[in-house]
């Protein structure tokens, strides 16, 4: 790898491989993040994406391939590299009985280059619950706690893993806003949600795992393939039948509907394929396909 | 901030959070006094303890009697007991990976943790001798000597207490199941070692078996310090055994720190 390259790329997966028992959860992953993107992993559950994460955040151990975070391997990290990533875990519990403010400061010291804890109080939204203890908070504000605690050593690197779960739109609006901002200055940032529509508004790209291989890796944009992405055609036939037609050609398909049916043709729609759709799409080929190959 | 600025800051926060947790206030920085309170006033009417047999010989009030044994129990629980389960809990909980994710120096941790112990450790010390002296009339010793005694017995046995309670936290595979494995292992130690029946009372087999774990002679230095010199008679070997205390509280406090060393885990086993 050259040093150029080196300067633009935040982490590096190859042909990694994770294993419990005899069974590879992830098995042969190939990936890079660039610095700078926010780059969302989305998989169902039990793709493989947690264990994925949790090895480049250094918690677990991999049973193959090669992984770089910050051009560290994360098996033999250490503080100085702890102090340049930020991790938003999954179901923490911790720190019931201290307050917002308390567990913030303290975390505050561990960094060489924290953040102003006001400022990150503020910026999760948490002042008023600023002296309120931790074990009194609702899910979603315990969340905003996680992700001041992530980043409050202005991280360049940031992992978020389902960071807004609990969050109400409001919430979860003034949070993308925030994601937005950590983007601007320049952090990274690894987001694995199930809500797409957090991906369709964050990601610069995204990574589709099943079965601990990736399916595809593109822009939310252009994920999925064209295939998968046409227009769809939909309305009810005279039998009453709902009917979808997916096509390339949507004016040309109208026109021969149209054609065909006298007056209004019942519950006629022209629809783009949300990311939700192309997504869930996705995954079902990928199960299936799965599935023919145990058949076989 | 520098290794022990962070270690006493994480102090300060254990602190804070373990005196708000009504639990581990109320089953182990309360209990011992609770204890005194209860043995002094039930087994206290107008009775005392004595070298000689029916009152003869010299003779102190079962609050006497007790005091260096409830300090006993006070500094396993303190130490052994609350960071057993409370560390058990941390890694149920989410708070040793979230940790581990972060640039705090492992020692810092461990620091604040000790921190904590020592605070509370001395706190109860200290509010057992009062109460001890004020609601019971205990003498409390007037020369440097038997201080002294008090004073490294207890940093010795809360040392020892420290380490135990960092390995044992490895035992329960969950944070819920760290009390029901922590509770029973000290309280069979306290019934065992002299803390809650006069460990002359116990049969022989039952005192041998003590004498291999540190709390028979927490208890026994305490005595030490703290009973009249004449009461050394109600020992098993006659002395106080000053010297073998030390050496066994040694031993496990070596044994503690490499069990700490070897067995210590950040993440859940499930979750590597």
């Amino acid at each position: 790898m050259t040093n150029q390259e080196n300067a633009t790329v935040a982490v590096t997966i190859r042909g990694l491989i994770k294993r419990y028992g005899d069974r590879a959860v992830v098995n042969g992953l190939d990936l890079t993040i660039h610095t700078g993107e926010v780059f969302a992993i989305l998989g169902p559950n039990g793709a493989g994406k947690t264990v994925t994460v949790e090895i480049l955040e250094g918690y677990r151990k991999r049973d193959g391939g090669e992984v770089a975070v910050l051009g560290v391997d994360p098996e033999h990290a250490d503080n100085q590299w702890r102090a340049r990533i930020g991790i938003v875990a999954q179901t923490a519990t911790d720190a019931a009985e201290l307050t917002v403010d308390e567990i913030i400061r303290n975390f505050a010291g561990y960094y060489p280059n924290s953040r102003d804890p006001d400022e990150v109080v503020e910026v999760v939204g948490l002042v008023e619950k600023r002296s309120t203890r931790i074990r009194k908070l609702s899910g979603g504000q315990r969340r905003r706690v996680d992700v001041a605690l992530g980043i409050i050593g202005t991280p360049e690197l940031l992992f978020l893993d389902e960071p807004t779960t609990g969050f109400d739109p409001a919430a979860r609006r003034q949070f993308w806003e925030l994601i937005r901002t950590l983007q601007q200055d320049g952090t990274t940032i690894i987001l694995t949600t199930h809500y797409l529509d957090e991906v369709e508004q964050l990601a610069d790209r995204v990574a589709v795992i099943a079965d601990g291989q990736l399916l595809d890796l593109n822009t939310p944009q252009l994920i999925g393939g064209k295939e998968n992405r046409h227009p769809q055609v939909r309305y009810t036939d005279r039998n009453g039948a709902q009917q979808t037609i997916s096509t390339n050609r949507p004016s040309q398909t109208l026109r021969e509907l149209l054609a065909e049916y006298d007056g209004e043709v019942a519950d006629l729609e022209l629809v783009r394929p949300t990311l939700e759709d192309v997504y869930l799409k996705m995954i079902a080929t990928a199960a299936s396909t799965t599935e023919s190959l145990e058949v076989r | 901030m520098n290794t022990l600025t962070l270690g006493m800051r994480r102090g300060g926060l254990e602190i804070r959070a373990f005196f708000r947790e009504t639990d581990s206030l109320v089953f182990s920085f309360l209990f011992p006094l609770v204890m005194l309170a209860i043995f002094s006033v039930a087994f206290g009417n107008g009775q005392s303890i004595s070298t000689g047999p029916d009152g003869a010989g010299d003779s102190i009030s079962f609050a006497h009697y007790y005091l260096p044994n409830m300090l006993a129990s006070g500094l396993i629980l303190s130490s052994l007991q609350t960071l057993g389960i409370a560390i058990a809990q941390e890694r149920e909980d989410g708070t040793l990976k979230r940790l581990r994710g972060t640039p705090l120096p492992a020692v810092s941790y461990f620091l604040g943790k000790i921190v904590l112990v020592l605070v509370c450790s001395v706190a109860q010390a200290i509010l057992l001798l009062l109460f001890a002296k004020f609601a019971f009339d205990v003498p409390l010793p007037d020369d440097v000597t038997h201080w002294a005694r008090l004073v490294w017995v207890f940093l010795l046995g809360s040392a020892t207490g420290t380490v135990l309670g960092i390995a044992i936290s490895s035992l329960p595979r969950s944070g819920k199941a760290a009390t029901g494995v922590v509770l029973p292992i000290v309280l069979v130690l306290q019934f065992i070692s002299g803390v809650f029946f006069p460990f002359f009372n116990l049969p022989t087999w039952l005192q041998i078996i003590a004498s291999v774990f540190p709390l028979r002679w927490m208890a026994q230095g305490m005595r030490s310090a703290l009973l009249p010199e004449s009461l050394v008679v109600l020992e098993p070997a006659g002395t106080w055994e000053l010297g073998m205390g030390a050496v066994v509280m040694t031993v496990w406090l070596v044994l503690g720190l490499l069990l700490c060393r070897y067995t210590f885990r950040w993440i859940r086993a499930d979750q590597r």
